[in-house]
């Protein structure tokens, strides 16, 4: 009897392992997890990253598009020309396009796209990615003529950004809530506050995409994303929020562990308008006070890379120059004393809710209290931070991740937040966007970085890492966010 | 009876009238700028001009109170600036998992509370009473997020029983929604049902040393006859009291349990919008919310009169 009984439950067993496994080869749908919902689904229209990482790429395209590496590939461009001044680009299109709902893809609908975004009443959260465009003209249905007002050399990576990607004009009123692109997946639905759902379309013109149906999800909480990793719910966790747990999923055979980069420059910003920041040797001093170590490893747990200068790590003509800057206390308060201050001064930090600011702001505080400055700590959120500190100037000391790509240029628009102004800055920066020779634009790059560490502009702290987690059989997912983005066009389970 | 309800009635209107005051001028001094939050750092001046005209922020604050109140008056609740939809929309959505959650969470802690009250009061000052008093001791002082954590390390992660949390919806089958809600409800309903037992318990301890009870006594009920005919149901206004304000909790107060099982709740919806600065979702959301608690107190009063016939006959 018992004998029979083992019998049947082994057999049950090796049905059930089978069946498993069965199940396993023929998987082609996933389950993906990021932190924030996003607010709406245009990606033309508002600026949270979580729209660009549900849709860019795997609902719209644009004209170029980011590679996983951060180099620039067309996109529904096959191919361009540029004149010899650089003021005028040719794109051809692809054949065969079409977006979601049926209707081809043309000249039209680049030229509705573009002149859309530049518009004096355009809502568009980038709009300044346009504003070297005088003139988009239809020459046939595949070509498109772009007029400069004066040669860009950023205006193909400009176009690759999600703020940039093409739109028909039948459906713009409603991408809010149903997103109609050109991409590689089709909207299917969005469950707000849970999840949208994404399947593959079937019309698209390039590689079809190994996955048939996306489902994205939204866990902010911490520890209910490590339960969601741990129960196997989620396939896919990108921008996993508790990195104290990473060592866990490393360790974990079932589990992959990504740790890569963003575009994410996290700074103590400065406000040069307000005592005694004005005064290039606390700002020195300031710098000098920072362990960019112990912030890395108190308040990220270790991942992000410190930088020295406004600029990611990664880009080709990064310059190390976190030299400039070494954790010195004795030194930076012998600054500060030759600035008028041998006793310290007070000021105030104010904290945006991230958990690099909110914990990294704890430590920083205790780093500059050993040379003496008091930091009076504030924290405050997005909306707060955005009226008072971005908008209001109200502000002492701020920590803040800037995760838009090749944002150096932010430097050199004086009513910037941290009002920084430095004629050589903007004259380098002038020269840039007009270049558009690679060696030279190279060399601009990297006197525009020195420039930047050597005024002590602001504390540069570390480059925010992107560690994503995800189960063991999952390929082809970006390391590094060169954009905000989770492309699941090349993404596939082993089998 | 008439005079009672209408009393209670006008109570409820002047309530309304006030809550959607104080709601919508609170909401509106919370600094930061909708349209600045929605367009980022890169906005520009004039995007942020012409976004804030298309959201209908350009106008004087009183006139858009009115608008929001008449809006309301008619059914319409606003678009929400970040999603785009109707807010009306929005909270329904919600609703469907908040209100079955609350509803779910109230039956779990009644059906716990009340035989362990009516046990513990029974059997008082025994062995039994102190074992059901000490557990909802324990009850009311266990953070219900911590539990939630503990039951989803044991039957999600361990046991793979349930799902760590997120909502499939209904269109799945009711019984696959209940069983997505049921560790959400699980770790609501138990503080509930703590507190709500020790209420029973000393509304009918209270009750068995009231001449009533001891008349009945006397006429040869047993004691605990006496305690289910007699003192149950006059025990039973202070607890249908605390249910009513559990009810109003579990609506609107599950925002960490939302949060520890990723829930499309109405907690959630009101949390994100304050920090998006959706001001026109949180001012509807909590305006329906007012809406709700007051309606539960006035079914609550009604309820009153009808389990005690005196406030029938007094008023």
């Amino acid at each position: 009897m018992l004998k029979n009984l083992l019998a049947a439950m082994a057999i049950a067993c090796a049905g059930a392992a089978a069946f498993v496994s069965g199940a396993a080869q023929a998987k082609s749908d996933i389950t993906v997890a990021i932190q924030l919902e996003p607010p709406n689904l245009d990606p033309t229209g508002a600026a949270a990253q979580a729209i660009d990482q549900v849709l860019y790429a795997n609902v719209f395209e644009g004209l170029t598009r980011f590679r996983a590496d951060g180099s620039i590939a067309p996109g529904l461009a096959e191919s361009w020309e540029i004149t010899d001044d650089g003021k005028v680009y040719v794109f051809k299109l692809r054949k065969g396009v079409t977006f979601h709902d049926g209707s081809s893809f043309d000249a039209a609908d680049v030229k509705f796209s573009l002149d859309r975004a530049r518009a004096a009443d355009s809502k568009n959260a980038q709009k300044a990615l346009f504003a070297s465009i005088a003139d988009v003209a239809v020459i046939d249905p595949l070509t498109v003529k772009l007029t400069l007002k004066a040669p860009n050399g950023r205006l193909l990576f400009n176009l690759a950004w999600g703020d940039a990607v093409m739109v028909a004009p039948e459906s713009v009123k409603t991408l809010a809530t149903k997103p109609i692109g050109t991409g590689a997946f089709k909207f299917v639905k969005w469950v707000k506050g849970d999840r949208i759902e994404l399947e593959r379309n079937a019309a698209y013109w390039g590689e079809k995409p190994a996955l048939a149906k996306a489902t994205f999800r939204f866990i902010s909480d911490p520890t209910a994303a490590f339960a969601a990793m741990m129960a196997g719910d989620i396939d896919v966790f990108a921008g996993f929020p508790a990195p104290e747990n990473l060592p866990l999923f490393k360790a974990d055979a079932r589990f992959q562990v990504l740790v890569g980069s963003t575009e994410g420059e996290t700074i103590l910003a400065m406000n040069h308008k307000r005592k005694p920041f004005d005064d290039v040797r606390v700002r020195k001093a300031i710098s000098m006070a920072i362990d960019r170590k112990a912030i890395i490893d108190g308040a990220m747990f270790g991942v992000g890379a410190p930088i020295g200068t406004h600029f990611a790590p990664h880009h080709p003509d990064y310059v190390d120059l976190t030299a400039k800057s070494p954790y010195d206390p004795a030194a930076a308060k012998k600054l500060l004393a030759e600035a008028g201050y041998p006793k310290g001064f007070k000021t105030t930090l104010k904290l945006p809710p991230p958990s690099y600011a909110r914990r990294g702001g704890e430590i920083i505080a205790a780093q500059l209290r050993a040379i003496g400055v008091e930091v009076e700590i504030a924290n405050v959120e997005w909306a707060q931070w955005l009226e008072e500190v971005f908008r209001g100037k109200n502000y002492g000391l701020t920590i803040v991740s800037h995760t838009e790509p090749m944002d150096i240029g932010i430097y050199a628009r004086d009513d910037y937040y941290f009002q920084y102004s430095s004629p050589k800055f903007k004259a380098v920066m002038a020269k840039l966007n007009l270049a558009t020779d690679p060696a030279a634009r190279s060399a601009l790059l990297k006197q525009a970085q020195t420039i930047l560490a050597e005024d002590y502009v602001n504390g540069f702290l570390f480059e925010l890492a992107w560690p994503t987690v995800a189960k063991a059989g999952v390929k082809g997912l970006w390391l590094n966010q060169p954009t905000a983005a989770l492309d699941l066009t090349g993404v596939s389970w082993a089998k | 009876m008439i005079r009672y309800l209408l009393g209670r009635l006008a109570s409820l209107i002047i309530s309304l009238i006030v809550a959607s005051l104080v709601i919508f001028f609170v909401i509106e001094i919370i600094p930061g700028d909708p349209a600045a939050y929605m367009l980022g750092v890169g906005a520009q001046p004039d995007t942020l001009a012409a976004l804030r005209a298309e959201l209908g922020l350009d106008v004087s604050k009183p006139e858009r109170y009115l608008r929001w109140v008449s809006g309301m008056l008619q059914g319409d609740f606003g678009i929400s600036y970040t999603y785009r939809s109707p807010v009306s929309e929005m909270i329904l959505e919600r609703m469907w998992v908040s209100l079955p959650l609350a509803l779910y969470a109230l039956i779990l802690s009644t059906l716990i509370a009340f035989p362990a009250g009516i046990y513990a009061a029974s059997r008082r000052g025994k062995t039994g009473d102190f074992a059901v008093m000490g557990l909802s001791q324990l009850g009311v002082a266990i953070p219900n997020f911590w539990f939630a954590m503990l039951l989803v390390l044991a039957f999600a992660i361990n046991l793979r029983l349930f799902a760590s949390g997120g909502f499939p919806g209904w269109d799945k089958g009711f019984w696959v929604g209940m069983h997505a809600l049921t560790l959400p409800a699980i770790s609501l309903a138990l503080p509930q049902a703590a507190i709500l037992a020790r209420i029973m318990r000393s509304a009918l301890i209270d009750m068995l040393g009231e001449d009533f009870v001891r008349t009945a006594r006397a006429k040869g009920l047993s004691r605990a006859q006496a305690l289910r005919r007699h003192a149950l149901r006059n025990a039973l206004i202070p607890v249908l009291t605390i249910i009513g304000l559990q009810f109003s909790f579990l609506l609107a107060g599950a925002i960490v349990i939302e949060k520890v099982f990723y829930l499309p709740g109405l907690g959630r919806l009101i949390f994100q919008s304050i920090s998006s600065r959706d001001l026109i979702v949180v001012e509807s959301t909590v305006m329906l919310l007012v809406f709700v608690v007051i309606m539960v107190n006035f079914a609550v009063d009604i309820a009153y009169a009808a389990i005690d016939p005196r406030l029938r006959r007094r008023r």
